[in-house]
């Protein structure tokens, strides 16, 4: 035990836990805090323009690394712009402790300046909170903190400290015991129930693993289990937005990602299997479609570390609550050992009715000659960067779809997007998060130009601290998915989806110090995109693209898997369908 | 575009209906500032039904407190319920003392009735028959401490109605389970 101020105990519990570098923003209530980060080297801050990015920039940081990312910000408008942060850290369970200055805490309750009710605030939207009202207590909740936040399905933590706090002087200790009692995470499976998973996996005729982000938490070991459990019984496998990764899209199994933006072969067969075996995935409206029409015929596995995702939107005929890894884990070794011989006939049949699916090529487009179609930029942009160590951060819309059909992923937290919460935004501090923790490493935030303005500032933080991330703007001057909708389901009364005072990007990357290119036809795309890549500046890229563009497949919402709208360029299922394929259908 | 004459709206239909029952829950909570807030605020959050909500402090050395909560839900919310509460840090266990065996269930009440002559005798006459004690009386008032199954005190609160009920005020449910075993 040593004796300092509570300021010197949050750095100090952060290198304590191995915090390379937090993310913050100034400001009265965290003064003392900021004062014993400028007398320390342990602890890199980055300092962002806006208190959303921070929050954001952590984000990148944890998903891309699986580490906690930390985030410092002063009290009122501080902590009230880190709430869409912590909303959406809370939506795709990303690892964060943040630090919140609060008012001394006799002003606690007087409406003093800059005093908002952080932990009443923050309280719905993190996985749990702090107010530090003595100096005793400060150390415990710290690192009380990281655990939170890191064990059991990750969220985000606030830690509320009021200056006064950050003043006083106390005794420093690393606790070796957790206080809350009744939190403990299950991380192991029940293993009859795992046998039983194993045997219903063994007579399925039409199986299928669906899996999410709860495997790019769970870790590289539960991405590589998956892998082997999925070479081992041959099924095919498609994954969420949020589980990109977990599976190499290179792999013949695969079938891409399923849901509302999903391939016909992923969809239809979520819709025809027999046997659905969920992986740390949570049944969200954007994958299932309609309940009521959800896989009508298949029996379910779920495995999940969340009790409460469970039975929530689709009733789980097997529940195994536990960690993806050790569950995948027991799987893997029950599989090898029992010798079990799958239906192989069965299964042949189900591949060919796949292949019929697969022939529809559903995510065909029509290109062009004259105008850049975002999907063909996607399609470049990958071609050029995939032998590279590439990381890609999205916003939320059109863009961010076609990144994932388009850009496939081979490897886990490469790819880091606003899934649950979808907040448009999240892509440029993201990326910056991202290129911090992979300093050689080419970070790309496949951007619209309507979110990225939301959070443009965070280019300058990409400046002061010479993080090379590109931006690559698809830019329609659309909300283009709002575009879209209201195109499909409003009928063509486009309000407020065209923004009719874009800046000149170009400019504006140079008004920040940055490199700005702009592509308007596709004869110049690659020459661009190589430009992009090899300025070791932070890059705003400006690809003007196709104003009318769609995002297909789409299952519109409220409808079932099997009413999928196609892009007019897909071909028709009835040329797809094999002799084979009759008989299943 | 491939849209059928059904399609009117895109919002999705409402999932089937089904049974709405009324469940009694022990939630075993560290007593810590703001516990109560969050188990309110994901009831209120989610929008579940809280019919009746009692808590205190029931372990002073562990800082632990009790809160019993009577909600009503389909037999899947109530799953959903139990499992939300249970992720809370702050819960230790969730117990639903509906389904977990034979449980006892009581409320107190405090009921003020204001009357003279027959009404008062007919007042006294019933609070005896309920066993209801007479805790406060004046001339013209009485207040009557009863307890019981909250179905009991609706009844007498009904019968005091006439006879000059002036307000009421009940704790709501506290409930445990029957036999040997703790929650």
């Amino acid at each position: 035990m040593t004796e300092m101020t509570g300021a010197e105990m949050v750095i100090a519990a952060l290198a304590d836990q191995g915090v390379e570098h937090i993310f913050g923003y100034p400001g009265g209530a965290v003064l003392p805090i900021y004062d014993a980060i400028v007398q320390q080297d342990k602890v890199n801050h980055i300092l962002v323009r806006h208190e959303q990015g921070a929050v954001h920039a952590a984000e990148g940081y944890a998903r891309s690394t699986g580490k906690v990312g930390t985030v410092v910000v002063t009290s009122g408008p501080g902590a009230t712009n880190a709430v869409t942060g912590l909303t959406d850290a809370l939506c795709d369970s990303v690892p964060l402790v943040v630090i919140t200055g609060q008012v001394p805490t006799h002003l606690i309750g007087n409406d003093a300046f800059q005093e908002c009710d952080t932990v009443g605030i923050t309280r719905p939207c993190t996985k749990y909170n702090y107010l530090v009202k003595t100096i005793d207590d400060l150390p415990r909740a710290l690192h009380e903190a990281f655990h939170i936040a890191a064990s059991g399905r990750p969220g985000p933590v606030v830690v509320d400290i009021p200056k006064d706090i950050q003043f006083a002087r106390g005794a420093y200790f690393k606790p070796k015991e957790f206080q809350h009692r009744g939190y403990r995470p299950k991380v192991k499976g029940d293993l009859d129930k795992i046998k039983e998973a194993i045997d219903m996996m063994a007579a399925a005729k039409r199986p299928l693993f669906y899996t999410g982000g709860g495997l790019i938490n769970s870790g590289r070991a539960a991405c590589d289990l998956l892998r082997e459990l999925v070479k081992l019984t041959g099924f095919p496998i498609t994954s969420t937005l949020m589980g990109l990764g977990a599976f190499p899209a290179a792999d013949k199994q695969w079938l891409g990602m399923l849901g509302m933006h999903g391939t016909w072969e992923a969809n239809w067969s979520m819709h025809d299997c027999d046997l659905m075996i969920a992986v740390g995935a949570r049944f969200d409206d954007r994958i299932t479609g309609r309940l009521d029409a959800f896989s009508p015929g298949s029996k379910k596995i779920h495995i999940d570390i969340d009790p409460s995702s469970i039975n929530k939107n689709v009733k789980a005929d097997l529940a195994i609550v536990g960690d993806c890894a050790h569950v995948l884990e027991d799987m893997v070794r029950l599989w090898r050992a029992s010798a079990i011989v799958p239906d192989k006939k069965a299964l042949q049949a189900w591949w060919e009715q796949i292949g019929t699916w697969r022939a529809k090529n559903s995510l065909a487009f029509r290109n062009s000659n004259e105008i850049i179609k975002p999907q063909y930029a996607i399609q470049r942009l990958y071609e050029l960067t995939k032998d590279r160590d590439t990381y890609i951060t999205t916003e939320v819309g059109q863009h961010q779809m076609w990144a994932a059909q388009f850009y496939p992923f081979q490897e886990p937290n490469r790819w880091m997007t606003s899934g649950g919460l979808g907040t448009m935004g999240y892509g440029l501090p993201a990326s910056v998060g991202v290129q911090l923790a992979h300093p050689g490493s080419l970070v790309i935030d496949i951007a619209g130009e309507a979110s990225v303005l939301m959070t443009m500032q965070e280019l300058s933080t990409a400046v002061q601290y010479d993080l090379p991330v590109k931006i690559f703007i698809l830019n329609n001057q659309y909300m283009g998915m709002v575009r879209q909708w209201q195109e499909l389901l409003h009928g063509k009364r486009y309000a407020h989806s065209y923004t009719e005072a874009l800046p000149d990007f170009v400019k504006l990357a140079e008004a920040y110090h940055a490199h700005g290119i702009r592509c308007t036809h596709p004869g110049e795309l690659d020459e661009k995109i190589r430009e992009m890549i090899d300025v070791k500046k932070p890059v705003l890229f400006d690809c003007v693209v196709d104003p009318a563009e769609n995002c297909f497949p789409m299952i519109p919402s409220g409808r079932a898997h099997n009413e999928m709208l196609l892009g007019d360029a897909a071909t028709r299922v009835e040329d797809a369908v094999t002799e084979a394929g009759k008989v299943m259908v | 575009m491939n849209t059928t004459a059904t399609a009117t709206t895109h919002y999705p239909a409402s999932t089937a209906t089904e049974q709405v029952e009324t469940r009694i829950l022990c939630v075993l909570v560290d007593n810590e500032p703001g516990v109560l807030a969050r188990v309110i605020g994901l009831f209120a959050g989610r929008g579940y039904n809280i019919d009746s909500l009692t808590v205190s402090e029931t372990e002073h050395e562990k800082h632990l407190s009790r809160i019993t909560v009577v909600t009503r839900g389909t037999p899947m919310v109530i799953e959903q319920i139990k499992n939300q509460l249970d992720r809370l840090v702050p819960v230790h266990r969730v117990v639903d003392l509906t389904t977990g065996g034979p449980a006892l269930q009581r409320e107190l009440a405090m009921v003020k009735v204001r009357g003279k002559g027959e009404h008062r005798v007919e007042a006294l006459r019933l609070a005896d028959a309920f066993r209801a004690r007479v805790i406060d009386a004046s001339p013209e008032s009485f207040v009557f401490e009863i307890t019981g199954a909250s179905d009991k005190i609706d009844s007498f609160v009904n019968l005091m109605l006439p006879l000059g009920l002036v307000e009421v005020s009940r704790t709501g449910v506290v409930a445990i389970s029957r036999g040997p075993e703790g929650m």
